[in-house]
């Protein structure tokens, strides 16, 4: 980026929410489901039918309000946003408009060791809309699948506050931990349960003032959220320095291509005639209610950090690494529960079990070691049962099969050989061996000491505790 | 005693069935309907079926409720599940509903029998019945004329006595008003009383299911069956539902009835006017007091509906798009294409009038000036009627300004067709109770409605005082001639 210009960026992320009914009716929500099977009268729009707010759904989005420091409105209104498409039932989306949920809330980020708050404007409440599928070479067919219709869904939207294409995935890195951890979105992006739009404009560093903004669309991983703000960027200062302006357009990030497609202008822009829908009662929710969501929120990032750094004594590096997802943190919580080496377990995390995913690109989810395996390698250096050299071998089996440690020791002979009787035999026979050398240590050659030490690890392929050996062989050595 | 009292006598003495009931119904609906074109569908089978199970139930003594065995009629906007619902509307010409409507479920479970849908205004849209897709309704009592809209079916059919009763639904007038052209009881509960559940959508924040009836007491026992919180609508309030009829047949005296004088003079044809006056003079002498009360902003009743309900219509008729249900052009071309040409084909003039109204009032730029405005004066209008009872139980006016006109007379003036609402609309946009009771004849005979209406959620009082005005007259025992009612 020409350091002349700086990135103003913001994000409306879409966070599917893990309820197991719909939120206006009592279908379920379960992904993968053959198509139109999770339906009723009310998420196809019959006539007659009429919305029933899930409460769930509610506490859930009031749950990710208060995480992210926001206020609840005692009362909030429902609308009727209004366009025409197959996938959208009714001809109108239920959603808040000018009355949401929560309002005014903050997310602090890391970028580049620098804490950094980010505004969140609002949260509100709606429901998805069903999807279509295309047929290839077939432009006549459409389908339309509305499982995915009236799934509930919140809009969590940031102030203007990133500046970079790294700041906005750090920022959706933090807000997906968030909403992990409050158990109230699986965090998929895949499957689209958790969406990401931005809106972006550039302007000369120094100015207070806003450019003309684009909205991307489609930004359904870091990785797409990452490339298309860094094309975007340069295509804005592209256009200004060219003493062009830039179009308000909405975008579309076609990742093939490398590129954004313009998929209306603001002259095509709908005008959704929102209005309050008759068919909801307004939303009314009292201190009881958010009082009791809030003594119930799980330890979040920020509070897990503080304890990990204060009570196990993490560096603060590792403890941001932990706490950066939810599963890790509960990885690391639960080896710590079996064996408590806080320190030890968290090194191992985060270099030897995160480097490995790292390098070859596979995510947490597909680990196969468990917690408590962890732990007993772990424990079994601790206890001297192996070496540290050779728990990292023994890691790289764990890693590979999911084994535990004690059987793959077991199997391939790996525990190390401290039995002072056995060792002592060995040394004799050695010395009974070497009686050269041995007349040259006891002359004052004693650096021949590693001489001796290197022999028994050999004759035991390095299996003999290492402090024994030395202890015996001195004393061999030296009693004659 | 009531219509649906003296049938329930003669069923509980044996003297009568539900089966013969129901047979000399549909016969006198294969004999009368298609000069009056009241029912769209009848369901003879279905009606058939459900009077043998009446029957049955009652032979067996088990859950005979008032409604067990009487043949009603269903106005064509709720669902019953195997018949189907088309609106009065092309575009839902083969639609069959996958439910019941709450109030229907309601009633079945009551032992009612259907005998079929009514008809009515396309999507409950008008004020003659001329608005519907299958041809107008003919008032029973001179076949030249409306029998009022939307309900005109419903009220046509209760009137030449198609049914014992009807369900109908009201969003400006539409049960009221052609039960005062028909000359029969008809009652518009208030909002959040009775479930919305499968009643097909005209305007949400209006829309409210009520009886149209030949007594006051019939509407009273129907209510009692329909009326109560739904977990399936979330504005039908949760709330004791009380004995609708406890105080039917109690004295009106020194119950305090408002005369706001707006709904009187310029607007209202002198002889209606003399006629609902004449009504007040009586209700005066069973010992109830006047109070002249004020409803300085009902005249602004009108304009602010004809924004709202079409705002709301325009959102809540957006679904019939050809993709899922209802009819499907078959033109070929895109999206847009397949969209504009269902919906052209299949919706009427009126409701094609009303989605454009209601599509410009909410549009970016006009929302505040209109929709916005709307709502403000809507507050002022229900403040209106909460300063009023403060000082009264219940509000006395004429249900319509004139009397039933006739057919094509008013088709080419739609505001002139929106003035028939100029005395009921207020009702629905505060959310009150009105019912509408005979309380007369013009010259040519046709017949004049009295409207009372009451504070939220008070029907029973509503009820008691139009119960007494009814039993101490006997408008009530006239009927249409020529359909041979009462032989
Ligand atoms: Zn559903």
């Amino acid at each position: 980026m020409t350091t002349a210009y700086e990135a103003i960026i913001g994000l409306e992320v879409h966070a599917q929410l893990l309820t197991t009914s719909k939120l206006f009716c009592g279908c379920s929500t379960a992904f993968g489901a053959p198509p139109n099977s999770n339906i009723c009268p009310v998420c196809t729009g019959q006539p007659g039918a009429l919305p029933v707010l899930n409460q769930r759904a509610v506490e859930f989005a009031i749950r990710a309000g208060l995480a992210l420091h926001c206020r609840i409105a005692p009362v909030s209104l429902f609308a009727r946003k209004n366009y025409f498409y197959p996938d959208l039932p009714k001809g109108y989306q239920i959603s808040q408009y000018d009355q949401p949920l929560c309002l005014g809330g903050h997310l602090d980020i890391s970028c580049d060791g620098e804490a950094k708050r980010i505004t969140i404007l609002r949260i509100h409440m709606e429901e998805d809309a069903g999807k279509s599928t295309h047929d290839i070479g077939q432009a006549t067919t459409s389908h339309v699948d509305l499982n995915r219709a009236c799934v509930p869904l919140i809009e969590i939207v940031s102030g203007p506050d990133l500046r970079s294409p790294q700041e906005a995935g750090q920022y959706l890195r933090a807000l997906r931990a968030i909403l992990m951890y409050l158990h109230i979105c699986d965090g998929n992006m895949e499957e689209g349960s958790l969406r990401c739009d931005a809106n972006i404009s550039i302007r000369p560093k120094g100015s207070t003032v806003f450019g003309t903004r684009t909205e991307l669309k489609n930004l359904n991983s870091f990785r797409f959220l990452e490339r298309a703000l860094a094309y975007e960027i340069e295509r804005q200062i592209d256009v200004v320095s060219a003493g062009g302006t830039v179009v308000q357009e909405t975008l579309l990030w076609d990742e093939k291509r490398g590129r954004t497609l313009s998929m209306r202008s603001k002259e095509e822009a709908h005008d959704y005639r929102y209005f309050p829908d008759p068919d909801l009662p307004p939303l009314v929710v009292d201190d009881a209610m958010i009082g009791a969501i809030r003594a119930a929120l799980p330890e979040l990032p920020e509070a897990k950090m503080a304890r990990y750094t204060g009570e196990f004594g993490l560096s603060a590096y590792d403890a941001r690494v932990l706490t950066s997802e939810k599963a890790l943190a509960t990885f690391f919580e639960h080896a710590v529960t079996a064996h408590r080496a806080p320190k030890k377990i968290a090194n191992w995390i985060t270099t030897e079990l995160l480097g490995r995913l790292n390098a070859r690109g596979e995510s947490f989810e597909s680990l196969r070691i468990t917690p408590p395996q962890l732990a007993g390698l772990v424990a079994l250096v601790d206890e001297g049962t192996i070496s540290g050299k050779m728990a990292k071998q023994v890691f790289d089996t764990m890693y590979a099969t999911g084994e535990a440690p004690q059987a793959i020791i077991a199997r391939e002979g790996l525990s190390q050989v401290s039995d002072s009787a056995a060792l002592e035999t060995m040394i004799d026979e050695l010395l009974a061996t070497q009686s050269a050398q041995v007349a040259a240590y006891r002359q004052g050659k004693t650096n021949l000491f590693g001489f001796f030490v290197g022999q028994i690890m050999k004759k035991t392929a390095g299996r003999a505790n290492p402090a024994l050996v030395n202890a015996l062989l001195r004393k061999k050595l030296e009693e004659e | 005693m009531s219509r649906i009292r003296t049938l329930q006598k003669q069923l509980a003495a044996g003297t009568l069935t539900s089966v013969a009931l129901t047979e000399r119904y549909l016969a006198r609906i294969r004999e009368y309907n298609p000069g009056l074109h009241a029912y769209l569908h009848t369901a003879e089978a279905f009606a058939l079926e459900l009077a043998h199970r009446a029957d049955e139930r009652r032979r067996n003594d088990r859950d005979v409720t008032p409604l067990t065995g009487i043949p009603l009629s269903i106005k064509d906007v709720m669902h019953v599940h195997g018949l189907p619902t088309t609106c009065a509307s092309k575009i839902l010409e083969h639609f069959h509903p996958t439910y019941h409507a709450t109030t229907v479920a309601r009633l079945l479970d009551a032992g009612a029998v259907i005998l079929g849908k009514t008809n009515m205004d396309e999507f409950a849209m008008g004020a003659s019945n001329e608005h519907s897709a299958y041809g107008a309704v003919r008032n029973p009592w001179d076949p030249a004329r409306i029998p009022g809209g939307s309900s005109g079916g419903s009220a046509a059919a209760v009137s030449a006595d198609l049914c014992v009763a009807s369900l109908g639904s009201d969003t400006g007038g539409s049960i009221r008003q052609p039960a005062a052209f028909c000359g029969i009881v008809g009652l518009k509960p208030t909002y959040g009383r009775v479930s919305r559940y499968g009643l097909v959508a005209f305007a949400s924040s209006l829309d409210q299911i009520g009886p149209m009836t030949q007594s006051v007491e019939d509407a009273a026992l129907i209510l009692q069956q329909i009326a109560g919180h739904d977990p399936a609508d979330s504005t039908a309030r949760n709330i004791p539902v009380p004995d609708f009829s406890a105080r039917l047949g109690d004295e009106i005296a020194g119950v305090r009835i408002g005369i706001p004088e707006e709904y009187f003079g310029e607007g209202i044809d002198a002889p209606v006017e003399a006629t609902v006056r004449t009504a007040i003079a009586h209700l005066e002498s069973l010992g109830a007091t006047t109070v002249k009360i004020h409803l300085p902003h009902t005249r602004y009743a009108v304009p602010c509906y004809y924004i709202i309900a079409p705002a709301e219509a325009s959102a809540n008729l957006a679904r019939y798009d050809g993709v899922r249900f209802g009819h499907r052009a078959a033109a070929r071309g895109n999206l847009h294409d397949l969209y504009c040409a269902s919906r052209s084909e299949g919706f009427g003039p009126e409701v094609t009038r009303r989605i454009m109204i209601g599509t410009y009032v909410l549009s970016s730029g006009y929302y505040d000036a209109y929709y916005k405005k709307a709502q403000q004066v809507r507050t002022l209008i229900a403040r209106d009627f909460a300063e009023a009872f403060t000082q009264v139980d219940v509000i006395c006016t004429p249900t319509t300004p004139h009397v039933a006109f006739r057919a094509g007379e008013r088709l080419d003036d739609p505001l002139q067709m929106y003035l028939a609402d100029i005395c009921t609309s207020s009702c629905n946009l505060a959310g009150l109770p009105g019912i509408s009771v005979p309380c007369g004849v013009n010259a040519d005979g046709m017949p004049i409605g009295l409207q009372l209406l009451g504070r939220p959620m008070d029907e029973v009082t509503l009820l008691q005082v139009a119960y007494a005005y009814e039993q101490s007259t006997s408008w009530h025992r006239h009927h249409p001639p020529h359909y041979g009612i009462g032989a």
